[in-house]
């Protein structure tokens, strides 16, 4: 019996949310007595892997084909299952990405296991149950949610859980292979387009998030937005009605029907605060709101605001972080 | 060709979440439901291409009880043909992916398209589920569809970017924006639904893997601290000294 933890790699390294993931799968093992297994999917390098022992993990498994650069969900969810055959394991935590949905979602079925996402909170065992916590109605709740099965898949939120470092602690990388046909490739993309994303930051995976709505006036004054996100290192993101009238693209659209963020700052300007909105940013851990509008409803949901004109304090901001770095 | 679309029926957008006393349940009272917004996309590209087909069927299905009917109806006045509702509470995404399943084996649908995920229980599971409980390709999340014959043309958003992948049908995609613009019902649509046919069937004996043991909300906010416009800078200040989130 073991933990089976998938962890998501890209150019090399492993990404930071799966750092999140494999220190979930650690705990988990550590209360159920046993160890955490890493699976380890995408471009990555033995070096880094070998790295995952930091957060906790008793050995890391991979298999170098390199049809599996790119997500392809066939091949990464036989990849995967024949992994938890190969480990016994009873436990498997993804991201809650668009991978680990993908791929948790058609590893449930074919391997009669309960499934949890958008996971919170490390699992409760009292009482022989097994008990995960998840986000429900858009963030707008929480659900403690009992996983009946004798197997159980997590995928787990991220920056919900603090990633463990025990510096200079490694863990044994082991070649494995799933015996992967072509068949299993049939759904692979023919391309895959990534991003030029400003300053960088990707926004699913960014600690720090500086976001725009109407109050911005248009898409030529979002310089403003972009030169504090970059002095931050943030990346940007849109409400929904900005990226309606395409002043941004829509991979920047922050909601309830949008990206759904929860990172550790996010600097609303010119924002009201729709309740779709806050669904998809109420779980960030510090809400900071601007606008020139005091009866503004997302001051309600901030832990800090200025009543203020957007194209004056956010020149000042930028200024500040500048002269603090 | 034949589209099944699976709609989830929740509650709106604006909805202030409550429970019932004993939080086991979403508080349904005095709440107004819609078709989950995901499904919307869903929906109305399902209808765009039966058009651009020129022929070909949109079938509806939801899993849910008597009271989702006027949503189902709406589904048939924004142009599905007609409707299948599973007589069940849907308890978990297993449950409810094993009635699609079990439907979508019966009728030989060529596309399955449902949303992303729904706004109230956020799983992002079923499209999969169905996937592989059909033994056909899933495409998560998909925000472009297009059909050249039995092939499908599909963006897939990943984190930070975007795949263009390519099946055959049977296939099922759960859908999201940009696919397409929402259509809303019109007159018409509104009078010739009361007509077309909805079928209620009786669900599989499956049971579910997960049970709620409890909602909770999130804790409330500690209150906004408010900075002077002129003195902006300070704000700084606070988020590395005090929030130490810089």
């Amino acid at each position: 019996m073991s933990v089976l933890v998938v962890v998501e790699c890209d150019g090399g390294e492993v990404k930071k949310s799966s750092l999140e993931v494999a220190s979930y799968a650690s705990q988990v093992a550590q209360m159920l007595g046993t160890t955490a297994t890493a699976v380890a999917v995408g471009e990555a390098t033995e070096a880094n892997l070998a790295k995952l022992g930091e957060q906790g993990i008793g050995k890391v498994l991979y298999d170098s084909e390199p049809r599996l650069k790119d997500f392809v969900n066939g091949a990464y969810t036989k990849l995967i299952a024949a992994a938890a055959q190969q480990e016994d394991a009873k436990v498997i935590v993804l991201a809650n990405s668009n991978i680990g949905a993908a791929v948790g979602s058609r590893l449930s079925i074919r391997l009669e296991a309960s499934l949890a996402t958008n996971v919170v909170e490390l699992p409760k065992t009292d009482g022989g149950k097994f008990v995960v916590k998840r986000g429900a109605f858009s963030g707008k709740a929480f659900a403690d949610v009992e996983l009946e099965s004798d197997r159980k898949i997590i995928a787990v939120k991220k920056n919900s859980i603090e990633a463990l470092h025990e510096d200079g602690k490694t863990a044994p990388v082991e070649s494995f292979s799933a015996q992967l046909t072509d068949a299993d490739f049939a759904d692979a993309p023919k391309e895959v387009i990534m991003q030029d994303q400003a300053g960088g930051v990707l926004l699913p995976e960014a600690d720090l998030v500086v976001s725009g709505g109407r109050g911005m006036k248009g898409p030529e004054n979002w310089n403003l937005i972009e030169d504090l996100a970059k002095a931050l290192g943030a990346a940007t993101a849109c409400s929904k009605p900005v990226s309606d009238v395409d002043w941004r693209p829509h991979h920047e659209h922050v909601g309830q029907t949008g990206i759904t963020v929860s990172p550790n700052l996010y600097i609303a300007c010119g924002i009201s605060g729709a309740i779709q909105h806050l669904a998809g940013v109420n779980s960030s851990k510090v809400i900071v709101v601007i606008n020139k509008d005091p009866e503004a409803p997302f001051f309600k949901a901030a832990d800090y605001g200025i009543v203020g004109d957007v194209f004056d304090v956010l020149p000042k901001l930028t200024e500040a972080v500048k002269q603090l770095n | 060709m034949k589209f099944l679309v699976c709609i989830s029926n929740v509650p709106d957008t604006t909805t202030k979440i409550t429970f019932t006393p004993d939080n086991k349940e979403f508080n349904k009272a005095g709440v107004q439901f819609v078709i989950n917004p995901w499904d919307e996309y869903a929906l109305t590209r399902a209808i765009e291409l039966k058009e651009a087909q020129g022929g070909g069927t949109v079938t509806v299905l939801n899993v849910g009880e008597a009271d989702t009917e006027p949503n189902i109806r709406k589904a048939l006045a924004i142009g599905a043909d007609d409707a299948i509702r599973v007589n069940a509470h849907p308890k978990d995404a297993f449950f409810v992916a094993k009635q699609i399943a079990a439907i979508a084996k019966d009728g030989g649908y060529d596309v399955i398209l449902m949303g992303k995920e729904s706004i109230d229980y956020n799983g992002f599971q079923v499209h999969g589920m169905v996937g592989e409980l059909l033994g056909i390709p899933t495409v998560a999340p998909a925000m472009k569809l297009d059909m050249n014959g039995n092939t499908a043309t599909l963006e897939r958003e990943i984190e930070g970017g975007k795949e263009i992948v390519e099946v055959n049908t049977p296939f099922v995609a759960s859908c999201q924006q940009p696919m397409c613009e929402p259509r809303i019902p019109n007159m018409r649509g509104i009078m010739t639904a009361r007509t077309k046919p909805l079928k209620v069937v009786e669900p599989t004996a499956d049971a579910p893997r997960t049970e709620v043991d409890h909602f909770a909300l999130p804790p409330a906010k500690q209150g906004v601290k408010l900075i002077p416009a002129e003195n902006a800078g300070e704000l700084i200040k606070l988020l590395r000294n005090e929030a130490k989130v810089i």
